[in-house]
């Protein structure tokens, strides 16, 4: 080893956050269309978020299954075969706020790829066989999730936490999956699959207004209309005992908090953003120095600012060793209560800013990562400009901002908690800390 | 019939020099986002691993994030984020990974951090203790306390496999590495972690001629060590069908995974190439053989994989290594009709071949997995460094798509051929629970 100590090299300044244009176009039948520029692979992303809030859970879940499952004149086999000629695929994905279809190809295969994604918008044909193959398979899977300790947490935390909301149940049974019937996909698929109020986004190596033209030739005569449904504002965490969900010999428990958040609108987002980044929401937070790289309970402690339609929450997860589900559960009250009533350090508030605003950096340097973020945020009625806005207010949020945030909505007196693990073992010691209330 | 689509490529250029102490770099700049990927990567992976010490190329690779020369324990990470970056490291069959993405004026912060690191991490019996606790609950979460963990990328070699490095489980058992002490660690950096047996890749917005004076002004004075004998790790090919049963308590439905030895990735990289091809006729999407056949048909498959390398990686991998498919199986499924079934299918691919539309449709689609993978700066940097690392070849990567491409039906049909059954190893997960 050199006795000399090196110095670290220092940051050239960032440069600041290049934006990509943003073409859009509202086309007759109410789809918005965005296209974006991005060159650098010869590919294109595509995503079509549609809003589906109160769709049937059952229905809702088989439609996303079997969306792609034939058209009058296209087998399942020959649509994927077709996406696929232009190094395509598509896939749809349903959840409490919308319908959501992503794909890409090859950049030269723009126009088929909404071209069968267009014929599959008007014609998808629910066809029986291939209806109860996906019923089956359906049912199979959510049994597997029911045997994941992760899925059985998340049920848990968001019964408890969304009470009679829509959003506490989001996967059906396997009986109301067994029980969805092709008459009704086609019912329901009639009543929401429509462009008012979606929104495509591509992104890509293409010219905007070339892409723009394309979407308005290809899915311009996509039958409009469609009602529009919007959920109820989700109610705030409502704290109460920790919820134990017993899960026999589990090896580890699954620590879950809820802590109420605001949207990204809000004045109050950035600053509680970066509050969430100083306490566990980046590896270099207090709570994963603390019960991973201090402590060895945990692996991969997180926490972060989950954003729906009706409502955002500060979700943290921890997976940790059966026998010290209590110290742990300890150590984040802690970490928790100190955030709330103490002020973040100067240095270690500039870490968590140049964290985010890097990251922010990072996620619009791919093709996938500019479309992922431009769909989240025309979901919430953004455009890509509001990066800009957001991360004004991260540049500016002070240390009083940033305390105010965490006193406001990082307290855990505030929190709602469950863990699910081996209740004879961790109801004890848990139950030290808090009042328990066992499922 | 449409006309077959042109199967586009990038064109990153790509540098390679190699410094004085034997240090290989790579650079593809491309500057079209103000970001850049930084791989550090190390020729010794989990095959490489001492007999009583499995587990240990992962547990190494933590310590190497706990601190080095100029670096206190957390200093690391917090560098690293508070320059806007993300940071990772991974373990693998053959080799281990480190990594950043950082704005691009983080540079030569990641530099600085890469060397310093492979001038000698700060192995403490503290810091040990504290990442086996870590590494024991990172298997927990990926293996233990959920279904299906391990299966088939540590369940399935040992069927294979008849010597160590190629059989044992590389996550590792809880007494081997309750028993690693830092004598291990630092022999094992002793022997491996050589410049000489490591390759430095910088992907992004980078100026070569810059990127170049700040790598030797970082890595120059790293001590020269050279590379360590790499061990040849092949085994004779199966001649008889293998096949293993466990139950897992977690798991409610069956599953099953075989596979078959394939050629040397790195020596026979042409007669490699089909059978990378050969998995995606089979298994990618809706069109594919097996899922038309056997999920779609019959119903016999809830859902199924097909892919190369056991950690499903084709092109980071050495040989011995093989071709993998995997099936989930609905309650009650039966096991032997679905690998009858799939033999079959197998079977006729190999006598009737296949025709250039199915062939040049999956060519296309993997055109695009590949360029999608390097539109990322990390990707195209861990990408560069691996080719780098086992065939000295990181321009490669502007060529695999058009090399995919090239791949004919009787060679897709030829490899096809080659998964009989009594070359093949295969492990069955029987469901132990899971109400």
């Amino acid at each position: 080893m050199s006795d000399t100590k090196r110095t670290l090299p220092a940051l050239l300044p960032a440069a600041p956050i290049k934006l990509p244009n943003e073409s859009e176009r509202r086309l007759t039948n109410g789809l918005t269309v965005i296209a974006i520029r991005r060159p650098a692979v010869p590919l294109v992303e595509v995503r079509l978020r549609m809003p589906f809030a109160k769709a049937n859970l059952a229905r809702g879940a088989m439609l996303g299954q079997t969306l792609f499952s034939g058209t009058a004149e296209l087998s399942t086999v020959e649509i994927a075969a077709e996406l696929q000629s232009v190094g395509g695929g598509l896939s749809a994905s349903v959840d409490p706020d919308r319908l959501m279809i992503s794909g890409n190809s090859l950049a030269a295969g723009l126009t088929r790829i909404l071209e069968i994604l267009g014929e599959v918008l008007d014609g998808a044909a629910y066809p029986s066989d291939e209806v109860s193959t996906e019923r089956d398979r359906l049912v199979d899977h959510i049994q597997v999730a029911k045997s994941q300790p992760a899925h059985l947490a998340r049920e848990a935390l968001l019964q408890r936490l969304y009470g009679r909301h829509p959003y506490a149940v989001q996967t059906p049974e396997p009986e109301q999956v067994r029980a969805v019937r092709p008459a009704q996909l086609r019912a329901l698929h009639a009543e929401r699959v429509h462009p008012a109020g979606a929104t495509l986004v591509l992104v890509g190596d293409f010219q905007p207004k070339r892409a723009l033209d394309t979407a308005e030739a290809v899915l311009g005569s996509w039958n409009g209309g469609g009602k529009d449904v919007t959920l109820p504002a989700a109610p705030q965490p409502e704290p109460g005992p920790v919820l134990l969900v017993d899960r026999p010999d589990s090896v580890q428990s699954s620590l879950r908090m809820a802590l109420p958040a605001v949207p990204r609108t809000h004045p109050d987002h950035a600053a509680l953003q970066l509050a969430n980044l100083v306490f566990g929401g980046y590896f270099s937070s207090r709570w994963v120095e603390n019960i991973r790289e201090d402590k060895g309970y945990t692996y991969g402690p997180h926490s972060v600012i989950d954003h729906s339609a009706a409502g955002s929450v500060v979700l943290l997860s921890a997976e940790v060793a059966t026998d010290v589900t209590g110290p742990a559960l300890l150590e984040t009250v802690y970490e928790l209560g100190r955030m709330a009533t103490l002020p973040p350090g100067e240095e270690e508030l500039e870490q968590a800013r140049q964290y985010i605003l890097g990251t922010l950096m990072l996620g619009v340097s791919t093709q996938g990562g500019i479309a992922a973020l431009a769909t989240t945020y025309a979901g919430a009625g953004l455009r890509l400009d509001f990066l800009s806005e957001y991360t004004e207010q991260l540049r500016t949020a002070t240390r009083d901002d940033v305390a105010a945030a965490a006193a406001k909505y990082l307290a855990p007196s505030g929190a709602v908690t469950v863990i699910l693990g081996d209740a004879s073992k961790i109801e004890a010691p848990v139950a030290t800390l808090r009042e328990v209330e066992l499922e | 019939m449409a006309r077959r689509i042109k199967i586009p490529a990038t064109k990153y250029p790509v540098e390679r020099f190699t410094l004085d102490n034997g240090l290989r770099v790579v650079l593809a700049p491309d500057r079209s986002a103000p970001v850049v990927g930084v791989a550090v990567v190390y020729d010794v992976g989990i095959r490489s691993e001492p007999e009583g010490r499995t587990g240990f190329a992962h547990l190494f690779e933590h310590l190497m994030f706990q601190g080095s020369e100029n670096l206190e324990k957390l200093a690391h990470f917090r560098h690293v984020q508070g320059a806007g970056g993300t940071f990772n490291g991974s373990t693998h069959l053959d080799y281990t990974d480190y990594f950043e993405t950082l704005p691009s004026g983080a540079l030569e912060r990641a530099l600085f951090l890469e060397a310093d690191r492979m001038r000698g991490p700060r192995l403490t019996e503290e810091n040990l203790r504290n990442q086996v606790d870590v590494v024991k609950e990172e298997i927990r979460v990926n293996v233990l306390n959920r279904p299906y963990g391990g299966f088939p990328w540590l369940t399935l070699p040992p069927v294979m496999f008849d010597t160590f490095p190629n059989a044992h489980d590389g996550y590792g058992s809880f007494a081997d590495l309750e028993s690693a002490t830092v004598a291990d660690a630092a022999e094992f950096f002793e022997r491996y972690y050589a410049c000489g047996n490591a390759v430095l890749s910088v992907a992004g917005d980078l100026d070569v001629a810059e990127a170049t004076e700040m790598i030797k002004r970082h890595f120059g004075d790293v001590p020269a060590r050279p590379a360590p004998a790499r061990p040849d790790f092949d085994e004779p090919d199966l001649t008889s069908e293998r096949r293993e049963s466990y139950t897992d308590r977690l798991a409610p439905l069956p599953a099953v995974a075989s596979a078959w030895r394939v050629p040397n990735p790195i020596d026979d990289f042409t007669g490699y190439l089909p059978f990378v091809v050969l998995a995606e006729v089979l298994t990618d999407g809706d069109a594919s053989r097996l899922v038309e056949r056997l999920v779609l048909r019959d119903r016999t498959v809830t859902s199924l994989g097909g892919y190369l390398g056991f950690m499903g990686e084709p092109f980071e991998v050495r040989d011995p290594t093989a071709a993998l498919l995997q099936f989930h199986l609905p309650p009650g499924g039966d096991v032997d009709k679905v690998l009858r079934t799939a033999d079959e299918e197998l079977e006729r691919l190999a006598t009737d071949g296949l025709t250039a539309a199915e062939l040049g449709r999956v060519q296309a689609r993997m055109a695009t997995h590949l360029l999608r993978d390097t539109d990322a700066v990390l990707g195209r940097a861990l990408r560069i460094a691996v080719l780098e690392e086992q065939r000295g070849e990181p321009e490669l990567i502007n060529d695999l798509p058009r090399l995919i491409g090239e791949v004919t039906t009787e060679q897709v049909r030829a490899a096809a051929a080659t998964l009989t059954p009594q070359r093949r190893a295969s492990i069955e997960v029987i469901p132990g629970g899971g109400k």
